[in-house]
């Protein structure tokens, strides 16, 4: 029976064949190193399911987001826990996608034909970055407030336009609700919708070209 | 390769492995979020359910005279404290039968006040008109006034605040 529907399903949509290309592909030998990637992507798809089971509680208003997060620590079930895989998933990841990075770089595996998938890694590694920049606001206690009272400083240093800059960042000359707000909105809808795109990209021709081996003595 | 010998194979033993850590990392993150998503229905609220609060001695409650006493409850909802004020209006009967009535007019929750001149409670919303012991005078409200359950305990009038 199981069989029957199976076949019927893969008859329409081509399961065999999704799993043939996606998954059943032909690699080189390759080391551990060469699982970061796929690390990376573990770490997309848990703290994407723990930021949207924080968003049924959290709220990013300067009066209630630092109470909605106690309140998730302390009452909620298992809060403690969801925000705990959240909170170090995040720093993990920005560690793996940088490692990730290193280990194509040292193998020299951005060479053609790759260089857009490295192009579109480079990115996600800035918008990883910024998935930790914007999110360290969120808890709005004194440690987020002047990490990017900080963080917004810096790019005031820029000539011309750093004033500018630091304005359209912070919604205004000083960190305020309309600050939290836009942060808010960068870090569950912007950036997530950015990340998602250029990582269909990235998968598509990780699937496409393959996986580069691990560079001879004589190359 | 000699996989005849071995009795799983690399590649199934791989499979499973992946199949059952997947299956214990679902678990693990999607059991917690069952219970995380439904927290707020299965925590019995913080707040006592019912308070028996204070209001004065009764000795220094003039006899045939509603008297005003107001006192402040904060609920908490979530992260969210809130203040909810009360209002009671407590008559004394010459035999020394209490009344304690609820300020809160019975058509729409405004607050009504009593009028000494008039000898009425008045809503100001819609001109709702009580008479001293709570009934209807005129005025679209449905119901008397409401009236709190009370005690005396060593000469101290409380009221039953009731959760509803």
């Amino acid at each position: 029976m199981a069989t029957r529907i199976y076949e019927w399903l893969d008859e329409r949509l081509g399961l065999k064949t999704i799993y043939d290309v996606v998954l059943d592909r032909k690699i080189p030998k390759v080391n551990w190193a060469f699982t970061l990637g796929s690390a990376s992507l573990f770490l997309v798809v848990t703290q994407g399911v723990t930021g949207i089971l924080l968003s049924a509680y959290y709220v990013p208003h300067p009066e209630q987001a630092y109470d909605s997060i106690q309140y998730i620590m302390n009452d909620v079930s298992f809060g403690w826990l969801i925000r705990g895989i959240h909170h170090w998933g995040a720093t993990l990841m920005v560690v793996l996608v940088f490692l990730h990075m290193l280990r194509t770089f040292f193998y020299a595996a951005y060479k053609y034909p790759r260089e857009i998938t490295w192009i579109t890694g480079v990115l996600l590694l800035l918008v990883t970055l910024g998935m930790g920049f914007t999110g360290y606001l969120l808890p709005w206690n004194q440690r987020a407030f002047w990490a990017t009272t900080v963080g917004t400083s810096i790019v005031e240093t820029i000539p011309w336009i750093g004033t500018f800059l630091m304005e359209a960042l912070r919604g205004g000359a000083e960190l305020s609700t309309l600050t939290l707000a836009r942060f808010f909105s960068a870090h569950v809808w912007i950036l997530p919708a950015a990340l998602l795109s250029i990582l269909g990209v990235h998968l598509y021709l990780v699937v496409k070209l393959g996986i580069s081996h691990i560079p001879e003595k004589d190359e | 390769m000699a996989e005849a010998g071995h009795g799983i194979s690399r590649r199934s033993f791989v499979a499973g492995m992946t199949t059952l850590l997947g299956g214990i990392i679902s678990a693990v993150l999607g059991l917690p979020a069952i219970g995380y998503l439904l927290s707020p229905a299965l925590k019995k609220s913080k707040s006592p359910a019912d308070d028996w609060v204070q209001l004065g001695l009764v000795e220094g409650i003039p006899v045939n005279e509603p008297t005003f006493f107001s006192f402040t409850r904060t609920k908490q909802t979530g992260w969210e404290r809130t203040a909810n004020s009360y209002g009671v209006y407590v008559v004394k009967e010459a035999n020394g039968e209490l009344h304690t009535f609820s300020n809160v007019c019975t058509h729409l929750s405004c607050r009504v006040s009593w009028k000494e001149d008039l000898g009425e409670y008045i809503c100001p919303c819609h001109d709702g008109h009580f008479a001293k012991d709570g009934s209807i005078i005129s005025g679209p409200q449905p119901r008397p006034l409401d009236e709190y359950k009370h005690k005396i305990e060593d000469g101290t009038l409380m009221v039953l605040l009731q959760e509803s």
